[in-house]
């Protein structure tokens, strides 16, 4: 059975990432990683396929492609590779920005190989406000992650230098400071796009299951306290970045619920 | 042609005799009078070397005699051991002498700054030509290579550069920090000039001594603070390097603890380089605080130099390469340069630039 053009487009995005993936653990085992600008190259390219994909499907649904959790995992993937092109060179040219690969070969392999492709055999009419709150969360969800992943970067760091046992990877993450401030920059993205989501669920025009709309106030004010905590400087940058963790998770369960109840109604 | 390099180092010399051969600013237009086409010398505190090029060959006790500095006077002349290497094993060893592999600190990078003075100054002098040329621009390659592909130059070997090393890595730019510098001796002074070589320009000084202080204070511009005041500096330093001759712990946990509670979002990095140590080494346990004594960061410099070491193999296989192209080259050249029936001239090239 020959493979649908848009699911090829897909292939090849993830084949982009994964030689990002590649190509840095290659040169991370040979203790030679340079940050230089071709995972910044594939990556783009990864991402320009990812777009394709995500137009084709559109057309083919006739709306926003978050039509179950096959591109709702996709567009995930879109989000943190959007995200990883708008944060800025700092963050891009170095091991952080390639600690963005792994996670979007991640998302998109669980698509691609997981039986979760099942197209709605009843089409819903296009809601443009479901939409822009579906998309706007998503990508709210990419910066999200991008702050776990440097969340979990600080604290290997973090627990390096405590420990002063220096292991050969210490050298090639960025200082503690420029982490701090990059999880600092991503919570806000994140924050004020996930509140610009939440609002606009508001306007929806149907009712949405009480549940959903609690867990999704929930991980708003979770992000809320994080950002508090660090304004009035009241979190020790450890505890921002373990709990930029802790607010990703409980993002991603929040997001498999509501993609979840979303499919079994 | 014969292209040869005779020198001495630090692996079979002391200084002493490295000075007594440590030739003159006018060795390179001697060296050419003495038969070499060629002629560049290379001096650092850990050599004297001679790079040449001849069509007959010049034999070591001539350069050496070209070297050494007012020979005839000396009443202990005696015959140093000069080594000498040829053709390929030139270009060898000048790989490995640029790529810091030859140095004492395997792996610094002073080197290569210092072949690239030398190779400067002979070429305005008009001492390299053509050989010398493509063997030097070569070998700056290599080096490059070498450090780009190995992490030959991974890592700080001093404790000194290990501290700002690790401040870096906490603090990113060390221009905006404040370091408190407690002790006026050595090493501090020595800790604190390498912190301003980084950039830092907020440096405050505090000792028992106001004067010592003072007079620190004043060599590495930085301000000084009262001994009774310094440990309320700890509300808003980012560094403090302590060095005191004190005989018990200035700083305990339970002080520091206090302090902490206002600035929980800024870390605090201490060195402590004082034996008996200053700082307790329960502070470490406090969150956000990183506390390094003399040895923690000797063992960061071993593990370091340990690791440079075990990047030779690597370099040695990138200088292998670029020895056996560049040996080829030179024999085209100078099968090209038999044909033509002539000698290359200074500032000519013979060669592609493909083949340097």
């Amino acid at each position: 059975m020959p493979v649908p053009v848009d699911r090829e487009l897909l292939i090849i995005s993830t084949v982009c990432f994964l030689a990002a993936v590649v190509r840095t653990a290659v040169l991370l085992m040979a203790k030679s990683f340079r940050a230089d600008r071709f995972n910044f190259f594939v990556i783009g390219l990864g991402f320009i396929f990812q777009s394709a994909f995500l137009s084709m499907r559109g057309h083919a649904v006739g709306r926003c492609p978050l039509t179950n959790l096959f591109e709702v995992f996709v567009f995930l993937a879109w989000s943190v590779a959007l995200i990883y092109m708008l944060i800025g060179p700092a963050y891009r040219l170095s091991l952080m920005g390639a600690f963005t690969a792994p996670l979007v070969v991640l998302l998109q392999g669980f698509a691609l190989l997981a039986p979760i492709d099942t197209p709605h055999t009843v089409k819903v009419p296009a809601n443009s406000w479901l939409e822009f709150h579906a998309s706007m969360s998503l990508i709210a969800y990419g910066a999200f992650a991008l702050a776990c992943i440097a969340g979990v970067m600080y604290l290997v760091q973090e627990r390096q230098l405590k420990t002063h046992n220096l292991r050969s990877i210490f050298y090639y993450l960025p200082p503690l400071s420029d982490l701090f401030a990059a999880i600092t920059r991503l919570l806000w993205w994140g924050f004020a796009i996930y509140t610009v989501g939440l609002l606009s669920g508001f306007f929806v025009g149907q009712p949405l299951p009480w549940i959903q709309i609690v867990c999704a106030v929930a991980v708003w004010l979770l992000y809320a306290a994080i950002l508090q905590g660090r304004h009035l400087r009241r979190l020790a940058p450890k505890w921002v970045a373990a709990l930029c963790i802790i607010g990703f998770s409980a993002a991603l369960t929040l997001l498999w619920g509501i993609t979840f109840t979303g499919q079994t109604q | 042609m014969n292209l040869f390099c005779v020198g001495l180092s630090h692996h079979l010399t002391n200084v002493e005799t490295r000075e007594r051969f440590a030739g003159r600013a006018e060795t390179d237009c001697i060296l050419r009078g003495a038969g070499c086409t060629e002629a560049l010398l290379l001096t650092t505190c850990n050599r004297v070397e001679v790079y040449g090029v001849s069509e007959k060959r010049v034999s070591t006790d001539e350069i050496a005699n070209c070297l050494a500095r007012d020979v005839e006077n000396d009443p202990h002349r005696y015959a140093p051991p000069f080594y000498r290497y040829e053709d390929e094993k030139c270009a060898q060893h000048l790989f490995r002498v640029a790529s810091g592999l030859d140095s004492m600190v395997v792996g610094e990078t002073e080197i290569l700054g210092q072949a690239k003075k030398a190779y400067e100054s002979a070429r305005t002098s008009n001492s390299a030509g053509p050989y010398l040329h493509r063997l030097f621009q070569r070998a700056f390659r290599v080096a490059k290579q070498v450090r780009t592909y190995t992490e030959i130059t991974r890592g700080s070997v001093s404790v000194g550069s290990v501290a700002v090393d690790l401040a870096e890595r906490i603090f990113g730019d060390l221009a905006k920090c404040k370091v408190l510098v407690l002790g006026a001796g050595e090493t501090s002074e020595r800790t604190a000039r390498a912190l301003v070589s980084r950039g830092v320009t907020d440096l405050r000084l505090s000792n028992r001594s106001s004067d010592r202080a003072e007079n620190l204070a004043q060599l590495v511009a930085a301000r000084t603070i009262p001994f009774t005041e310094w440990a309320e500096q700890c509300r808003e330093i980012d560094i403090l390097i302590a060095s005191t001759s004190s005989e018990r712990p200035l700083l305990l946990q339970t002080n520091l603890a206090l302090m902490l509670e206002e600035r929980v979002d800024r870390p605090l990095f201490i060195i402590d380089i004082a034996v008996p140590r200053n700082v307790d080494p329960d502070v470490n346990e406090l969150s956000g605080v990183y506390l390094y004594d003399i040895d923690s960061l000797q063992s960061i410099a071993d593990q370091s130099l340990a690791l440079r070491r075990q990047q030779i193999a690597a370099a040695e296989e990138i200088i292998a390469s670029h020895v056996a192209e560049f040996g080829e080259s030179i024999s085209r050249g100078l099968s090209r340069s038999a044909t033509n029936s002539e000698r290359p001239t200074l500032g000519e090239n013979p060669l592609p630039a493909s083949d340097l």
